[in-house]
């Protein structure tokens, strides 16, 4: 998400395409925050901690033959 | 895109697939059902049936709104254009489901109806608003994904004071489809059709939570692993899957950690449940009638219900008799058992629905798989 607007708009860039969506599932999303977008609202954020959590257990499986 | 390319590297997934190969016994089958469209299309796309070893196996389910949705609510929402003269507003791939007559809302609208795709539920205000003399009714159709959009779109118009706007209320329940598939003759009659597990829903479970799932796990004794919709997160899903049949073990495991939480979506849960109420039995393309496997909305906001609005009774409509859609969305047969699959039925002209959508299991098949039935000849 890289800007918040008036009511519970903000915008949101997908891989360079800027996109209109609606804050009001999620009203906790901060500018910065990676959403989920579903038929032009935001339902989700994603947890970065988590995230990383899952790449390195795909990660070790490379470690442990 | 970030969360997204890290989740689709090839060599990644072709270690989960060796560790699966690994760990799967050969003595036994292990068949899976992935419920959502989303997987569907994923598995189809990304080729990940052919990673899997030939004693795993995905069985497509229900979880595509667009297939599920029988042809009698597409021919209500047909009369209240063509008949009432009513704005009808809808998502795009509910547009080409074939209904009665040999009608869809793409040839109402070429007949004349006002029929109008919108990509969010928050259009449809914007058209009641620019249109004010104008009846305009939004056929409102999915999973637990798409109804707080509906009900902020319904809550919206109150507060705007839009009298001239409704919904056609189709949305539809995950839980209770995954007990209906449980409780059928051809899951219970083992052998038709087994079911060792479940992939959950992604999108789903980040507005429903984890929680909803414990009952199955518990009741029926079936694993259901919760997974994002990108590759690497269905073959991880699969392998926790493959590990609690061999450990004899039917629990709830979230492998989609990174955006589901065992309480889902509060705020959005609150919103439905100001809204919308249960709907005591609604058909389903496929599974026939349901029971408390819809939602209606609540009577205070019976003014903004297209049903009561414009006295709809729903008629059942079966679908043509050719096509295998409803044992497709059983999981009793696959896309390319159907006799119409790629000749008659294709995604440009559909005759079923699970040909429609691309997370139908006949579409995701045609534009990835058909191929792959076709033996490699060398020349």
């Amino acid at each position: 998400m890289v800007e918040k607007l008036e009511g519970d708009q903000a915008v949101v860039d997908l891989s360079g395409v800027r996109k209109p969506v609606s804050l009001a599932l999620v009203p906790e999303a901060q500018v910065g925050d990676y959403v989920i977008v579903h038929v032009g609202f935001a339902i989700g954020l994603v947890d970065p901690e988590e995230a990383a959590r899952t790449l390195e257990l795909f990660a070790e499986l490379e470690a442990k033959p | 895109m970030k969360y997204i390319d890290e989740y689709r590297d090839g060599e990644a997934a072709r270690r989960i697939a060796a560790r699966i190969a690994a760990e799967a016994d050969p003595a036994r089958r292990y068949s899976f059902m992935e419920f959502c469209g989303g997987h569907t299309h994923a598995i189809a796309r990304y080729g990940i049936g052919e990673l899997l070893p030939p004693n795993v196996r995905m069985v497509h389910g229900p979880g595509c709104p667009v297939c599920v949705l029988p042809i009698g609510r597409i021919d209500l929402a047909i009369d209240v254009a063509l008949s009432r003269g009513a704005i009808v507003c809808t998502y795009g791939d509910t547009m080409r489901v074939p209904a009665s007559q040999g009608l869809s809302l793409m040839k109402a609208k070429a007949r004349g109806g006002d029929i109008r795709m919108v990509y969010s539920a928050a259009d449809v205000l914007k058209v009641a608003a620019a249109n004010p003399a104008r009846e305009v009714v939004f056929l409102a159709i999915g999973f637990e994904t798409t109804t707080p959009p509906t009900a902020l779109a319904i809550l919206g118009a109150e507060k705007q004071g839009l009298a001239n706007f409704s919904v056609l209320c189709c949305h539809v329940l995950t839980p209770s489809a995954i007990t209906h598939i449980l409780e059928s003759a051809e899951v219970r009659e083992y052998g038709t059709v087994p079911i060792d597990g479940f992939v959950g829903p992604a999108h789903v479970s980040i507005v429903i939570g984890s929680a909803p799932y414990e009952h199955f796990a518990e009741e029926y004794a079936k694993p259901v692993v919760i997974a994002g919709f990108e590759p690497l997160d269905v073959m991880q899903a699969i392998w926790m899957l493959v590990r609690q049949v061999n450990d004899g073990r039917a629990e709830v495991e979230n492998q989609f950690t990174r955006a589901v939480t065992r309480e889902g979506n509060l705020a959005a849960q609150r919103l439905v449940a100001q809204v919308f109420e249960l709907r005591s039995s609604f058909e389903w393309r496929g599974l026939g009638e349901v029971p408390y496997s819809a939602l209606k909305i609540r009577p205070a906001y019976a003014r903004f219900d297209a049903e009561q609005r414009f006295g709809l009774a729903y008629r059942p409509v079966p679908d043509h008799k050719q096509c295998e859609c409803g044992a497709i969305l059983r999981g009793v047969k696959k896309p390319a058992d159907c006799r119409l699959f790629g000749t008659v039925c294709t995604p440009d002209s559909p005759m079923g629905s699970c040909m429609v959508s691309s997370e139908g299991a006949c579409a995701a098949h045609y534009s990835y798989g058909r191929f792959r039935d076709i033996p490699v000849v060398a020349a």
